[in-house]
């Protein structure tokens, strides 16, 4: 090979590690940026949650759109998930003759996991995607550089009482759907699978403990915070139209069911 | 001279990304005073007196409210200093959660002690003053653009601010209307003393609300004088444009 050829190998190779510490440096900063903005939006939806007179109306009328609403979503969502859970676990248990421990599976499965996860998820969907997409369009109308122009914080008025709604309803939520699976379960079970319905109940009961229950809302509550701030961090920096609003709205739902899940692992090796 | 200017830009400069809007923007407003921004449409006049209230942040330059320095204040400073302004802005920004007279009484309900049915009674008078009746229970999706305009408008001026901004007052409206506007703005001059600043591209309107006028174009103040002098202003830029031509320095893209 010759020495320029050669040369101009070196001189590529610089070329192409240079284009890729660029891009990565790009795309670090803008991470870095991204994570800033995201725990100075946290910081500030505390202080401002906590902080008094709490803005009752407003928080009462979000858990209301929050919580009351998703309602007949989660039950639809429980109810299905728990009959599901009895049958695939009868199937499982039957072929090492284990199948009396249905409740048991169904109520800690319902409580511990599935309770939790899937009312956030269906919370994320539905108001999360609510959240991100009425600030987005606030942002995008200039009515939240009109709330500045009349003094008031738009963290405190708009997001506090969205985090606190959210916060609040998702276990909550939870509370329901635990029960709703638990039924559903319990439906199946019996009336499908033949079970006993006291030795059912009693299954189900038995081995469940209070920290099941209590560390499946904490979990909730976690993804509960999670939600909104990523939703409304969506919102509230949304640019260009539109098109801006449902980027804002596909993103804030993607990465709060992202974040769930991922934090939802950390989160049982924390708890459990 | 002597007398502190109620809002001062000091060689004011902001760029979004690539594109440079304010290249240096120095202006003063005499406290009392009607001033009025003109400029062809795009050329960043909204951007300007959005750095006047701490919406936006100048990259270079200095921004003074009543000789304190906008860039300087920390969050409770800023949200003081702006219970001094009322703004209306260009699209009227009403918040279409709420209805007419809780848009209007938003920041009475926020920073004063009332109760609800005096916040309404203020807002309907407001109202009234902008020409509307028997709007303050609609929400705002129900009004036409002309409507949506004044409620901004109403919303503004409900505080009795010190310092008015206001984004286009008269654009869609009917001339009587914005006659009743323009008379609107005077008599908030005249009785409460407010400072104002107006954006306009309505030069009958602009030569009956102003003491002075400002010309922006290409990112500079070109020119500033009363209405008589803006009039008689030699700068061919300036002609051009209150004399609405098509030709001359002022070239427009088709
Ligand atoms: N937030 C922003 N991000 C990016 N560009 C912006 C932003 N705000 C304004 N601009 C750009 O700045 C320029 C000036 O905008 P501005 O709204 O001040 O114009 P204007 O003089 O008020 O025009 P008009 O008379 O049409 O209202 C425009 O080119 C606009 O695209
Ligand atoms: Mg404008």
């Amino acid at each position: 090979m010759s020495e320029a050829k050669a040369f101009l190998r070196v001189g590529g190779f610089v070329a192409v590690a240079r284009f890729f510490v660029e891009a990565v440096g790009t795309v670090g900063v803008a991470f870095l940026e991204e994570a800033g903005r995201i725990v100075t939006l946290i910081y500030q939806t505390l202080r401002w949650s906590i902080r008094r007179p709490f803005d009752v109306r407003n928080i009462l009328r979000q858990c209301e759109a929050i919580g009351v609403n998703s309602i007949p979503v989660i039950l639809i969502t429980a109810v299905f998930t728990g009959m599901v859970l009895a049958y695939q676990s009868y199937t499982g248990f039957k072929r090492f003759n284990a199948e009396s421990l249905v409740g048991t599976v169904v109520a800690l499965s319902m409580t511990r996991e599935l309770g939790p996860v899937l009312t956030a998820l269906v919370l994320a969907g539905r108001a999360g995607a609510a959240m991100a997409a009425e600030l987005g369009t606030m942002k995008v109308t200039e009515q939240i550089d009109a709330l500045l122009t009349l003094a008031t914080n738009p963290v405190k008025y708009l997001i506090a009482p969205r985090f606190l709604a959210t916060v609040i309803m998702l276990p909550a939520l939870t509370v329901v759907a635990d029960l709703l699976g638990i039924i559903g379960g319990y439906f199946v079970g019996v009336n499908v699978l033949d079970a006993n319905p006291t030795v059912y109940i009693r299954r189900t009961t038995e081995y469940l403990k209070v920290d099941d229950i209590v560390n499946g809302l904490i979990k909730a509550a976690v993804f509960g915070g999670i939600i909104a701030i990523v939703s409304c961090d969506r919102g509230f920096y949304t640019e260009g139209g539109a098109e801006g609003v449902g980027k804002a709205t596909m993103s804030a739902v993607v990465l709060s069911m992202m974040l769930i899940l991922i934090s939802n692992y950390f989160l049982n090796t924390v708890l459990f | 001279m002597g007398e502190e200017p109620k809002i001062k830009l000091v060689d004011v400069h902001k760029a979004f990304g690539a594109k440079v809007v304010l290249k240096g923007v120095n202006l003063a407003i005499r406290s009392g005073e009607s001033m009025v921004v003109i400029g062809g449409s795009g050329t960043g006049k909204s951007v300007l007196i959005k750095h006047m209230i701490g919406l936006l942040r100048p990259d270079r330059g200095r921004v003074f409210v009543d000789g304190v320095e906008v860039e300087e204040l920390d969050e409770s400073g800023l949200v003081e200093l702006r219970k001094k302004f009322g703004m209306l802005f260009q699209g009227a920004a009403l918040f279409d959660s709420l209805t007419v007279w809780e848009n209007v009484g938003f920041g009475l309900k926020r920073h004063m002690k009332l109760r609800d049915a005096d916040i309404k009674g203020i807002a309907v008078e407001k109202l009234r003053m902008v020409g509307l009746r028997n709007v303050e229970d609609l929400m705002p999706s129900a009004l036409s653009g002309g409507m949506r305009k004044r409620v901004g408008l109403a919303r503004a001026i409900a505080m009795d601010p010190e310092i008015i901004l206001y984004d286009e007052p008269t654009t869609g409206l009917d001339p009587i209307m914005a006659d009743v506007i323009n008379d609107l703005i005077i008599k908030l001059r005249e009785e409460i003393h407010a400072t104002s600043v107006a954006i306009t591209h309505d030069m009958v309107s602009a030569y009956k609300i102003a003491d002075r006028i400002a010309m922006l174009y290409q990112g500079e103040i070109q020119a500033v004088g009363t209405p008589d002098e803006i009039r008689g202003c030699d700068n061919p830029i300036v002609q051009q444009f209150i004399h609405g031509r098509a030709v001359g320095p002022i070239r427009v893209d088709v």
